[in-house]
């Protein structure tokens, strides 16, 4: 379909009056802005520090129908993760990343809880997974996909909950993907950023939780833990 | 699907006669428009935003050839392949062969207005796929067997009675009472198509040069699920989606879900770079790109160029008293409303459509609330002109254009003209104060009287008392 190619791009280069010189310039001009992007104009409200920011990203996201709990160490994820199950009368059954926070939590110690890492398969019920970054904008979570942290943990169980290190915080969506750039394979294949619980208007009157990703949202901030990768 | 705009008039009287229809319409009044004010006001950066939107759109246009080839080369280096389109037919063989070449026996769908333009729902199952649309209120419309009547929301004008019958119909079971079960029992029955499909379709929001990005926006999660658990990633697409770089994006997202629903941010939001890598667990191991022309490069260079800003984000039927009160439906084609009344004409052919851009009343809301400032009433001004020029609206109705036209260009007979209009029907109405049936005017006075000038002209009164 190359011929399709080169009538579209013609076309183009026609309707635009395209000269070879104009043509460089062009091609100069935005290659500088790639190499270099700026950013649009950005939120105040989300240019704040600290526990505002803690207390931003928290409103922000409950206003979506999220959970969110602050843990002051990764010791306390386990405790909290098997509180949240029993308080939603969920079964004690999860699948999680492959991540050295979610290693060191210990959730494998605890009898009543059957642990598998992994990617999920219907009908696993809760998938558990960490952020590499939290957005107190609007509340979103960024995800990244990685061979050890499958995409489908936070998209194909019923209930999904995240790990967000509390230093992984931040003000915009600009500021979350700078955390990206550079690193090793950047960008990554899938990036997700996640506000809320999976939801739909399209059955009136109300807007239902659950339409096909997780009905339910936890997210456990944790204090003193590192964030990924950094 | 053949254009059904010519039926305009008949559609619109239909619709206008049904009282379900008017109270799904009014759902959005008081959902999407209030919303959308709502969220504006909460950030004091929205007109900036709005300014920096259209900065970079047109930015992209005015250098849309290197955009494209930048964004062909970065996608294909993260290991995707680009498939250039010309016209539908050709999309649609693409998106054919593609399926085939993995055997596939059934395709979800995530939703793509692009693939609704190409008609490639029932393209793929006179082929023989069995195609699932997953969004679900686009999962229900293809239940229905109806098209999209919104660009956000395709199933806005049913009721969740005809729905819940839909789904006892298809899904067996009795008709279920509230929501919430409706959305379970979907959810239940299309967790196994997700599972079934060789080939994921999803459209795209947004395509990034600088990364050779995809992005997708949902609230339910449903192109996560379509992309990612079949084994053939395909994106349908066109060639205005392109922005710079992940910034712009940002940018243009930050107006989406704000002018489409009122929501701060939508609930999910993909950027994807490529299929599954190496290590990877999850995610497809082919991901294709179908990039459609079908008269956007001609659009570049002409005077509906701005068009080419739009990020389907339904803003301006959601403000539009003429779409408010009939529907989309009544377009009789995929892009409805202010928006698909500048489209469908360029797509569809304005001969088949001319009556679309007459389907105003040119109140201005629809540009007023644009997010990339489209001027959507001076898009319809120009193909009204155009239709015209072309003889396409009926004799009487382009007399009496042209009439007026040769009087309003004269403004000493306008003068002479109203001023004896006036003062005939004020003569003639002396008695009543009110006319029951005017001739040339059957339309106003069919649902109300006419009322008799009592008067000067306007121009007469302005002159009098001056400026004010």
């Amino acid at each position: 379909m190359s011929e399709a190619r080169e009538a579209i791009l013609a076309r183009i280069r026609t309707a635009l009056g395209r000269t070879a010189e104009a043509r460089a310039a062009a091609a100069a001009e935005i290659g500088a802005r790639l190499a270099a992007p700026r950013p649009g104009p950005l939120p105040s409200r989300a240019a704040v520090a600290g526990e505002e920011r803690i207390a931003l990203f928290g409103r922000m996201a409950r206003a979506v129908g999220a959970e969110v709990q602050r843990l002051s160490g990764p010791d306390g994820i386990r405790d909290a993760v098997v509180e949240f199950l029993r308080r939603h009368n969920l079964p004690a059954r999860l699948v999680r990343a492959a991540d050295p926070l979610l290693d060191a939590a210990g959730l494998e110690a605890d009898p009543l809880l059957e642990v598998r890492t992994g990617v999920p398969a219907e009908p696993d019920p809760v998938g558990l997974t960490v952020a590499l970054a939290g957005i107190a904008e609007t509340g979103t979570l960024l995800l990244a996909s990685a061979a050890e942290r499958p995409t489908l943990l936070a998209f194909l169980p019923e209930t999904s909950i995240v790990v967000l290190p509390t230093a992984a915080l931040v003000g915009t969506y600009e500021e979350a993907w700078a955390r990206l750039r550079g690193r090793p394979g950047f960008p990554p294949r899938s990036v997700n950023l996640i506000t809320g619980p999976s939801r739909t208007g399209d059955i009136p009157p109300s807007i239902e939780l659950g339409a096909h990703g997780p009905r339910r949202l936890l997210v456990l901030l944790v204090d003193e833990a590192r964030p990924v990768e950094s | 699907m053949e254009p059904q705009s010519l039926a305009f008039r008949e559609r619109a009287a239909r619709a206008l006669a049904d009282p379900v229809l008017e109270t799904a319409l009014r759902r959005l009044e008081t959902g999407w428009q209030e919303g959308r004010t709502r969220a504006a006001a909460a950030l004091p950066e929205f007109e900036a935003l709005r300014d920096a939107a259209v900065a970079i759109k047109n930015h992209v246009l005015a250098n849309l050839d290197l955009y494209l080839e930048i964004f062909e080369e970065r996608f294909r280096a993260a290991g995707g392949v680009v498939h250039w389109a010309r016209d539908a037919a050709e999309a649609r063989a693409i998106a054919l062969e593609i399926c085939r070449a993995v055997g596939a026996k059934t395709v979800t769908k995530s939703k793509s207005m692009v693939a609704e333009e190409i008609g490639l729902n029932p393209f793929l199952e006179a082929n023989g796929l069995r195609v699932v649309e997953t969004d679900l209120g686009e999962y229900i419309v293809q239940l229905a067997g109806e098209v999209p009547s919104h660009l956000v929301g395709p199933a806005v004008h049913m009721t969740r009675e005809r729905i819940a019958e839909l789904f006892a119909r298809h899904h067996g079971g009795p008709p279920k009472e509230d929501s919430a079960a409706l959305v379970a029992e979907a959810r239940r029955v299309l967790r196994q198509r997700y599972l079934e499909a060789e080939v994921g379709i999803t459209g795209a929001n947004f395509l990034v040069a600088e990364t050779g990005s995809v992005v997708t926006v949902t609230n339910e999660g449903n192109a996560e699920l379509t992309q990612g658990l079949p084994r053939v990633h395909l994106v349908i697409t066109s060639i205005e989606k392109l922005v710079p770089t992940v910034e712009d994006a940002f940018t243009l997202l930050r107006l989406l879900a704000r002018s489409a629903t009122g929501q701060e941010f939508s609930g999910y939001t993909t950027f994807l770079t490529g299929p599954a890598r190496p290590g990877d667990r999850d995610g497809p191991k082919e991901m294709h790109l179908v990039l459609l022309d079908n008269g956007r490069s001609a659009m570049v260079g002409g005077p509906f160029r701005e068009m080419l800003r739009c990020i389907r984000c339904g803003a301006c039927m959601n403000h539009c008293p003429v779409y408010l009160a009939v529907g989309g439906h009544a377009y009789g084609w995929v892009y409805v409303g202010p928006m698909g009344s500048v489209l469908t004409p360029q797509f569809a052919g304005l001969e088949r459509t001319w009556t679309l851009p007459h389907a105003s009343t040119f109140c201005g809301r629809c540009q007023e609330v644009c997010p990339v400032r489209i001027p959507l009433p001076k898009l319809m001004r120009l193909w009204r002109e155009e239709a015209h020029r072309r003889h396409l609206p009926p004799p009487t109705a382009r007399f009496g254009l042209s009439a007026w036209g040769f009087l309003a260009r004269r403004p000493a007979l306008y003068r002479l003209a109203t001023r004896l209009a006036a003062a005939g029907l004020g003569l003639l109405g002396r008695r009543r104060g009110r006319f029951s049936r005017l001739p040339l005017a059957a339309g106003w006075t069919a649902s109300r009287d006419f009322p008799v000038p009592s008067g000067p002209t306007f121009r007469a009164l302005w002159r009098t008392r001056g400026r004010p």
